[in-house]
């Protein structure tokens, strides 16, 4: 307790300009760590559109949009990965219990065993969103149909996404069975989550879909606080239970779903990142919703530059990373027996 | 009287799908600015009937009243400013005893909106009157559940409302945090806030109640003072077990529960 105390003792802007500073770390050193490395003063030259035209090329074409990409990518799984788990009250939700991940390998894996990822640009990633979309539909209209009075039975909608994630992840490893060995390594790969697609576009379209969820989300932070202990509470105290479950959950999906479609799936973001700034400093979303953003993008960008630089010209996909990483760092957290308690 | 704060005209609720209706033909009146009590052995409909003044459940027939309007058009927010509730239990998520307290607020702010100079005020008059401002900063899941039902507490006097809701808000307490609580809500009662409790402690409710409502099997089977309500003939009929009934020094009727066993008759 009184080891912990000084740490969550920070204030909110303390808190916030703490986990600023650790993405801009991140996202600099994963412009200037790589097959080539880079200088300070070369990235700013290539900002600036000086110096030779390759490290302009490196930084502007490539790193830059990644890192963005990724840092976007982390944003977005740690603030999805926080609402689920207030939404549900359950630790172990995260974007992709809920079906989110299966719909959108669903729909990836479609494509590149058609051949239709190679013919036709933005077809994996469109058939990744949409696989997503119908899957979390089909989620809900299961938990709307067993839920007592036609209310949304969280219980349910967990049990739903998980049968429903078996179903579809069966029908990838159907499709996977009779396809050829070159489709089947591209399916695995995207399965385990890379960046290396990243470019501006891919940055603008995650950027158009992260700010109005994460705004929603926001505006939701005190009925998130509320739902988290439980809905009649929720209720008591002035939420419209079922219209707020609806508007997070779409929000939140929305957010998991774009990132998904981008980058492929990539575990335990939405695990670790919101339970780390549980553990630090509590439940309450107005802190706990920016902080998982921040720490989920400084998270990921640093992830995604040991993936790409760790094993040489070889590339790492980045859910093992994450995991790899992740994992042991959180139990280590969760060990220490004053922090959160 | 002052007139009703809630009234509910032949309320009867049956879950959707189901044959059997856990509340039927409620009609009652729970006085404004008074001490009301739900008695009723377990099973009897008192949480359900509880949810359905407070809105979470539909009636399926009849009509509830707050304030003289019709509940379906009372909103959230609008009840939340109303009435304080003390759920029986909720979940408990890592959140500070000041942050749980400041929930009371919420219906007060808005989403982008920051606590104001009489939300902090209203915090702290909270949280010294239930005396939990000791823990302020302390994760509520490290109280006592005696102190965390006090927070509960807390967190609906920052509502400031002018009805109190309880559901068997003592039933985990020993005697001290029990006598506790009914004083104070007895107090709260002398400041203008109804109160209405569910509870198990007849006794208790006997001697601060102004009015108790007696339920078994979804019906009220009595209501009014609890020296009418509270007979041998309609506690043995609902509870379905002997009681004799004597007189608290204050006037009240106070229920000691017989023994069935024959051996055990002197006890």
């Amino acid at each position: 307790m009184s080891y912990a105390r000084p740490l969550f003792a920070w204030p909110l802007a303390l808190r916030i300009a703490a986990l600023t500073g650790v993405a801009l770390i991140a996202v600099v050193a994963a412009i200037r760590l790589g097959a080539v490395s880079l200088s300070t003063s070369e990235i700013l030259d290539a900002l600036l559109g000086r110096g030779d035209a390759t490290t302009i090329t490196i930084v502007r074409g490539l790193r830059l949009p990644r890192a963005f990409q990724a840092s976007l990518v982390g944003a977005a799984l740690g603030v999805s990965g926080a609402t689920f788990q207030a939404l549900l009250r359950n630790p172990l939700a995260e974007p992709y219990t809920l079906g989110v991940s299966s719909g959108a390998a669903a729909g990836a894996v479609l494509t590149v065993v058609t051949g239709w990822s190679a013919r036709i640009v933005w077809s994996l990633p469109v058939a990744a969103f949409a696989g997503a979309a119908i899957s979390m539909l089909l989620v809900f209209r299961i938990a709307y149909s067993v839920g007592a009075d036609r209310h949304l039975d969280t219980r349910v909608l967990l049990l739903a996404g998980v049968v429903v994630s078996a179903f579809l992840i069966a029908l990838v490893w159907l499709a996977l069975t009779f396809a050829e060995s070159d489709a089947v390594r591209s399916a695995i790969f995207w399965m385990m989550g890379s960046h290396s697609g990243a470019s501006w576009r891919s940055v603008a379209i995650l950027l158009a879909c992260f700010a109005p969820g994460f705004v929603v989300l926001l505006a939701l932070a005190r009925p998130l606080n509320l739902l988290s202990i439980g809905e009649p509470t929720a209720a008591y105290l002035g939420t419209s239970v079922e219209r707020t479950k609806l508007l997070a959950f779409g929000a939140a999906t929305l957010l998991t779903a774009t990132a998904v479609s981008v980058s492929g799936t990539i575990g335990f973001v939405g695990l670790i990142v919101p339970h780390t700034i549980r553990l630090l400093w509590g439940s309450e979303h107005r802190s706990l919703l920016p902080c998982a953003a921040l720490g989920g993008a400084a998270f990921l960008a640093a992830t995604d530059t040991l993936a790409r630089s760790i094993a040489g010209a070889n590339e790492l996909p980045i859910g093992i990373v994450t995991a790899l990483i992740g994992v042991p760092c959180f139990v280590w957290l969760l060990r220490q027996p004053t922090v959160g308690r | 009287m002052i007139g009703a704060h809630w009234s509910a005209a032949d309320v009867a609720y049956r879950p959707l799908g189901s044959s059997r209706a856990i509340v039927s033909d409620v009609s009652l009146d729970i006085a404004r600015g008074q001490f009301s009590s739900l008695l009723g052995p377990n099973g009897a409909g008192k949480t359900t009937l509880i949810r359905l003044l407070l809105g979470t459940l539909h009636p399926t027939e009849g009509t509830i009243c707050f304030d003289g309007r019709p509940l379906t058009g009372v909103t959230r927010p609008e009840l939340a400013r109303a009435v304080g509730v003390v759920p029986q239990d909720e979940g408990e998520p890592s959140f500070t005893v000041r942050e749980i307290v400041a929930m009371g607020r919420y219906p007060h702010i808005g989403p982008w909106q920051r606590e104001r100079i009489e939300d902090v005020a209203a915090i702290e008059r909270a949280m010294h009157r239930c005396d939990v401002a000791q823990f302020a900063d302390r994760w509520v899941t490290t109280l006592s559940g005696g102190e965390q039902q006090r927070v509960r507490l807390a967190r609906a006097l920052a509502q400031e409302p002018r009805a109190l809701v309880l559901d068997e808000p003592t039933s985990s307490l020993d005697i001290k945090h029990e006598m506790t609580t009914f004083e104070f809500l007895a107090r709260l009662r002398g400041e203008g806030v109804t109160v209405l409790i569910a509870t198990h402690n007849l006794n208790l409710a006997a001697r601060y109640s102004d009015a108790v409502v007696l339920m078994e099997r979804g019906r009220v089977v009595a209501q009014g003072a609890p020296a009418d309500v509270i007979t041998t003939s309609t506690i043995e009929a609902a509870y379905d077990w002997p009681v004799d009934i004597t007189t608290h020094r204050g006037g009240a009727p106070q229920i000691s529960p017989r023994s069935r066993d024959r051996r055990d008759e002197a006890r």
